[in-house]
């Protein structure tokens, strides 16, 4: 199991671009034997909606796993950040910013604890985020029932609702995050700094990189976007929704983008825009799901196994040792 | 990629063995002090029984995550597990007394099935072990509400139920001895004996320095495997003791991956494997449930059940590793 098949040199697997593709092609005839339309507006427009939501989490998931480490809080993260926006904003457009400062801020904190707890306590990362995951979701299951707070009427019209022709204002978002983060891995030390951590933590020490500090911050970008994730699910409820989180699987399905998108699980290599690829294909199918009117209980049995099945392909390829 | 660990000097009191049971017995005792305190009642043996009936699902989960974890994996599919035989359970039997045994059987077979698959894809197809069982979580839980149309349906019979319900009347001394009781002494001892066997050996070593044990000639892939497979089983035997105490829903095994977890953590079994005893993963079940009946007394909401997982995983491990390096 410990083979190595390094990829070739090149910075992105494109294979998830050309899975895309197939899959579109596939699903179009399916759909249109089945007598409906898979490129039709409203289609497309709800694809682009739950790609923006899984995207944005995604992005920061793939710079915590190319630096070597993993975020599992990121579900109770994005629950959480709905419900300090909606309840901070109270239906009020006066509170937008404070409010939208205030959601970073929390997010901010808890990848900042995500990380000192993986770089200064050194707690294998699956381990410290489940367990910052399981503070939250005590939290949130004490003090919450149901949804709370009200999103301002702003905020739902812009982000939430607003599109350019078939393009949610939301997708803008998460192409515009992706590009800072594409642009922060490429050209920036700090993205030199997280790739070499991640492929060889030792060899990056040596080299002068501060890996703690390097870790903490990819920590902090990734429960960020995570935020600003949390804060796109209450422009589209209107409020906020304490398991909206996990019933999304955000984190598993974060993980399996980025798998998807040719990011090794071990660290040290891929990219932001194979995770957009990997992002696209999950909400893809999802949509094609939805087309055919395919039993939600049934979806979730495929979710799974295709998650479990997209992994296994890419670990025969990439893996070289298991995360722990 | 483990560093090995520069062994410190013994404290002089407790001269515990890493992953030793002592710490765990000595954080049970205070529990249980703070417990009396509050309801001295408590240890008087028909409370004590029941409660340590009622504790021997979470016990036996612990037992059979005992042996994941100590080979350096996870699994998270134990709580979906659980619902998906009480639901499969309840429809398969449907009220009718003669189908116990069989499905009972078939029970034990399921367990040990998703253990295999669990343990196949891991090792063999090379996916993160918590990727696996996440998957099959959800899999397992989308199946069973495919399958029963989002309701649960049948019924259990009073034969299946008495496991987790019934007990033996006037036993002298201690009163009444639940029958989950003695199903559980009966697992924890075939749990050490396994332990002991060649099969616990290799897997100590697996977890521990996966190269060395390929190198001494142990077959990983199949320890890991085997261990997948206890697992299901220990949920299986779980999920019998739980649908007789609780009956059947959708929320009969919900959260309960990371109460396992948990306790086996709290039991001094070093999460990446390698080192810890299934005595200590027991006692840290028994403590985790000491502490929720804690929690309960002082009129702490359940709620926050998952706030202490979270906090112990954290503190176990964290606290620990100032020691060693594990990353």
């Amino acid at each position: 199991m410990s083979t190595a098949l390094p990829l070739p040199a090149g910075r992105t697997a494109p294979g998830v671009f050309v899975a895309l593709a197939l899959t579109l092609a596939a699903g179009w005839l399916i759909v249109t034997i089945d007598g409906g339309r898979l490129f039709s507006q409203p289609t497309i427009v709800s694809l682009l909606h739950v790609a923006a939501g899984l995207g944005l989490v995604a992005v920061g998931q793939t710079l915590v796993i190319i630096g070597g480490s993993l975020d599992l809080s990121v579900a109770y993260v994005i629950s959480l950040s709905t419900l300090v926006t909606a309840q901070t904003m109270a239906g009020s457009d006066g509170a937008l910013l404070p409010a939208v400062s205030l959601t970073l801020a929390v997010s901010a904190a808890i990848g900042f604890l995500n990380g000192l707890l993986v770089t200064k306590a050194r707690v294998n990362a699956f381990i410290a985020t489940v367990g910052v995951g399981l503070l939250l979701k005590g939290f949130l299951d004490s003090g919450y029932d149901g949804p709370a707070g009200e999103t301002a009427p702003a905020l739902v019209r812009s982000l939430g609702y607003q599109r350019v022709g078939p393009v949610p204002v939301s997708f803008l978002l998460l192409l515009a995050v992706a590009g800072a983060a594409w642009f922060v891995l490429a050209r920036t030390r700090f993205g030199h700094h997280l790739i070499a951590v991640g492929g060889d933590p030792e060899v990056a020490r040596l080299s002068g990189v501060r890996n703690d500090r390097v870790l903490v911050t990819a920590h902090v970008l990734c429960a960020l976007c995570a935020g600003l994730a949390g804060i796109y699910l209450a422009s589209r409820l209107g409020s906020g929704a304490p398991r909206v989180g996990t019933e999304g699987l955000y984190d598993l399905e974060s993980v399996a983008a980025v798998v998807l998108g040719g990011t090794a699980l071990a660290g040290g290599r891929g990219g932001v825009a194979g995770t957009i690829g990997g992002v696209l294909l999950l909400a893809s199918i999802d949509a094609i799901f939805n087309q055919l009117d395919v039993d939600a209980f049934f979806k979730q049995v495929i979710r799974g196994v295709i998650i479990v099945a997209a992994v296994a392909v890419y670990a025969r390829r990439t893996l070289r040792k298991a995360a722990f | 990629m483990r560093i090995a660990e520069g062994r410190r000097p013994p404290a002089r009191i407790l001269r515990s063995r890493p992953g030793g049971v002592v710490p765990i017995l000595v954080i049970l005792a205070a529990l249980l002090v703070l417990l009396t305190i509050r309801q001295p009642d408590f240890l008087a043996p028909p409370s004590l029984m029941s409660f340590l009936g009622r504790s021997a699902p979470i016990i036996l989960l612990a037992a059979g995550q005992y042996f994941v974890i100590v080979s350096g994996e996870f699994d998270l599919s134990v709580g979906s597990l659980v619902t998906a035989q009480v639901v499969v359970a309840a429809r398969l039997i449907d009220s009718e007394p003669s189908r116990t045994w069989p499905v009972i059987g078939l029970l034990l077979a399921f367990g040990a099935a998703v253990g295999l698959v669990n343990g196949l894809v891991t090792t063999r197809l090379g996916v993160p072990s918590f990727i696996t069982t996440l998957g099959m979580f959800l899999i397992l839980v989308g199946a069973v509400y495919l399958w029963s149309d989002g309701a649960p349906k049948g019924g259990l019979t009073e034969e299946f139920r008495r496991f987790g319900r019934r007990a033996f009347e006037d036993v002298p001394l201690v009163g009444r001895v639940p029958y989950a009781l003695l199903v559980l002494l009966a697992v924890a001892g075939l749990a050490v004996l396994l332990t002991r066997s060649d099969f616990g050996r290799n897997l100590l070593a697996v977890g521990g320095n996966p190269r060395t044990a390929e190198l001494s000639g142990v077959r990983v892939w199949r320890a890991k495997t085997m261990a997948f497979v206890v697992s299901g089983l220990a949920a299986a035997v779980a999920a019998i003791l739980i649908g007789g105490y609780s009956g059947v829903s959708f929320q009969a095994g919900a959260g309960l991956e990371f109460g396992a977890i948990t306790a086996v953590v709290l039991g001094g079994v070093a999460l990446g494997g390698g080192r810890g005893s299934v005595a200590g993963a027991m006692l840290g079940a028994l403590t985790l449930e000491t502490l929720f009946a804690l929690m309960n007394f002082y009129g702490v909401s359940g709620a926050l059940k998952s706030t202490a997982q979270g906090a112990i995983i954290l503190l176990a491990v964290a606290v620990p590793s100032v020691r060693s390096s594990s990353r």
